[in-house]
């Protein structure tokens, strides 16, 4: 299994940590990854919401790079591979399109890559089974160096057995179905399989899809801190302890505003948020640093431990009610 | 809230469903949109109002609205209008003829972030944070807010003070220059070597004929009138 890499500008920066993780899951998963040589930004809200044409000829000119290395794509950041998908469909589906972005890009493009989330690839194109058999069974993994080194001081993962998590979908992963379509649009659960397939609990929540404020983090971030605050309300009430996201804009949102967002809204218990790739990734015998666990604001170390030593996170305030056992749940009275 | 809405040419909604690609004259008023609209609190039209405004060839609302630069085009509303209708993509079009046509915005802080973002992309062919977020601010005057994530921010590794340059910088700098060519959007999408150019204090009732429709009788708008 060989993809060409589309990590976006986001994990260069602010989702490194994402990136890292991506790599290295999929090293250990034996699944090849060639970076897009000179990849560029697809764009994203901007891009779209001012320009019409260049939303479709900035995809383009990396899926050109793609095709020309004779490989489909996979892009880890979920609005990255929404504009992907969406140039994409746009080429094939509407020849003005086709035109436009080849005039712009003065390259021929017909649309003709496959372009496919880590998520999908992992989960539809990898397998459930075979994760489930790399997570129990380090042994089975492929013999890459990687791999024999990691096997000698390999334990099992105890500290996911009962972590119980909400998996956070966002917004461009599923929709619009039409154009991303590997999971449902109002009920996905490919990551759910996955957490679950990387021996932690996904809990049963309404939010799954429910928008972060995306890019309204820079112009409206009062607007972004209450959604957060919504999610993440909902996350604990349902009885997560932690979060995990496959969008970079999606973790800033709810991990890096989120002491914002219990300040505007209300006391909520700290709520690590990582990307899945870092779960899975200790999952199958990573350390807290090949999957760049520092970079969370929110820290999950301690939650992460628990199977070794340590209990609960903390907490931003403390809650006025002493915790009742699954639904610790504390807004201030304000759900 | 009472409005006056001038004779309905219907110009509205045909340059609308043409640069959308979609049938905003389906809407029938459902509301489904609105309901799941997350930012709908905030909003001072819905959107199936704003889909309303169109069918009504409210210009001057619409273009002028608060919600079309609030739309965090989560897509939510197109995936589930029963009408098929692409209600985030007709918010893109709104917030390209609005920039189009020079209206007063409410609050310029949408168009100035994705100035200062496609700015950086244009330059560096990829974003550049700290730039973006540098631009951003002196074009917004908004300095302070966040100042104060920065250090954390960087001790996570989560911004570098120098850019990343793609390779390909050169030609994505030619695929903005033909892209304004294409005239299907705002023109130098981020043109800011240095350019701190605020358009933000336009007359109130600045809605020009579109470039686009030469001499299309582009109905006269009325300043608006609510109560």
């Amino acid at each position: 299994m060989k993809y060409a890499y589309f990590p976006g500008c986001s994990l260069e920066s602010t989702a490194w940590d994402f990136d890292r993780s991506t790599r290295a899951v999929c090293r250990a998963l034996g699944i090849e990854l060639e970076e897009i040589p000179d990849w560029v930004c697809c764009g994203s809200t901007p891009a779209h919401a001012s320009n019409a044409s260049l939303a479709v000829a900035l995809p383009v000119l990396n899926l050109q790079k793609a095709q020309a290395a004779g490989l489909p794509v996979m892009a880890a950041c979920a609005s990255c591979y929404a504009r992907l998908r969406t140039a994409n469909h746009k080429v094939r589906n509407e020849a003005s399109e086709r035109h436009s972005a080849e005039r712009i890009t003065g390259k021929p493009y017909d649309g003709g890559v496959e372009v496919h989330h880590v998520l999908d690839v992992l989960v539809n194109h990898f397998g459930l089974e075979k994760i489930r058999a790399a997570v129990g069974q380090v042994a089975d993994l492929p013999a890459t160096t990687e791999n024999s080194k990691r096997r000698a001081g390999w334990q099992p993962a105890p500290r996911l057995a009962g972590l119980r998590v909400a998996c956070y979908y966002g917004c461009l992963l599923t929709r619009p179905p039409e154009i991303v379509a590997f999971d449902n649009p109002e009920q996905p659960t490919s990551m759910d399989d996955l957490v679950a397939a990387a021996g932690a609990e996904p809990v049963a929540w309404p939010y799954k899809t429910e928008c972060c404020g995306a890019s309204l983090s820079m112009t409206h971030a009062d607007v972004v801190g209450r959604l957060g605050h919504r999610l993440l309300s909902m996350a604990r009430q349902a009885g997560a302890e932690c979060l995990v996201v496959a969008c970079p804009l999606c973790q800033v949102n709810l991990d890096l505003r989120q002491a914002d967002a219990a300040k505007a809204h209300g006391a909520i218990p700290a709520t690590p948020v990582l990307y899945v790739t870092q779960l899975l990734g200790l999952a199958l015998g990573l350390s807290f640093q090949e999957v760049g666990l520092k970079a969370l604001t929110i820290r999950a170390e301690g939650l992460l431990s628990r199977g070794d030593k340590v209990a609960q996170p903390p907490t931003l305030t403390p809650c006025p009610s002493p915790a009742s056992g699954r639904g610790e749940f504390c807004s201030g009275g304000k759900l | 809230m009472s409005m006056t809405i001038p004779w309905n040419t219907g110009d509205l909604l045909d340059e609308v469903q043409q640069r959308a690609g979609t049938a905003v004259s389906a809407c029938f008023q459902c509301h489904k949109c609105s309901t799941g609209c997350p930012i709908g609190p905030e909003m001072d039209f819905l959107p199936s109002q704003v889909m309303r405004l169109v069918h009504l060839g409210a210009e001057a609302e619409v273009l002028g609205s608060q919600s079309i630069w609030l739309c965090a085009s989560c897509e939510a509303c197109t995936t589930r209008c029963p009408m098929g209708i692409d209600i985030a993509g007709v918010m893109d079009a709104l917030r390209i003829m609005a920039i189009d046509r020079q209206v007063a915005l409410p609050d310029a802080h949408g168009r100035e972030f994705n100035r200062s973002f496609l700015g950086r992309v244009r330059r560096h062919g990829r974003v550049f944070e700290v730039g973006m977020m540098a631009s951003y601010k002196l074009r917004t005057g908004d300095l302070f807010s966040d100042v104060g994530k920065v250090p954390q921010m960087l001790t996570k590794g989560k911004l570098s003070l120098l850019p990343k340059r793609s390779g390909s910088a050169g030609e994505v700098r030619e695929v903005f220059r033909r892209a304004d060519e294409e005239g299907r959007g705002e023109k130098g999408g981020g043109r800011d070597a240095t350019g701190l150019s605020h358009n933000v204090a336009q007359p109130p009732s600045a809605v020009r004929n579109s470039p686009t429709q030469p001499g299309a009788a582009v109905p006269q708008v009325e300043e608006e009138k609510r109560s």
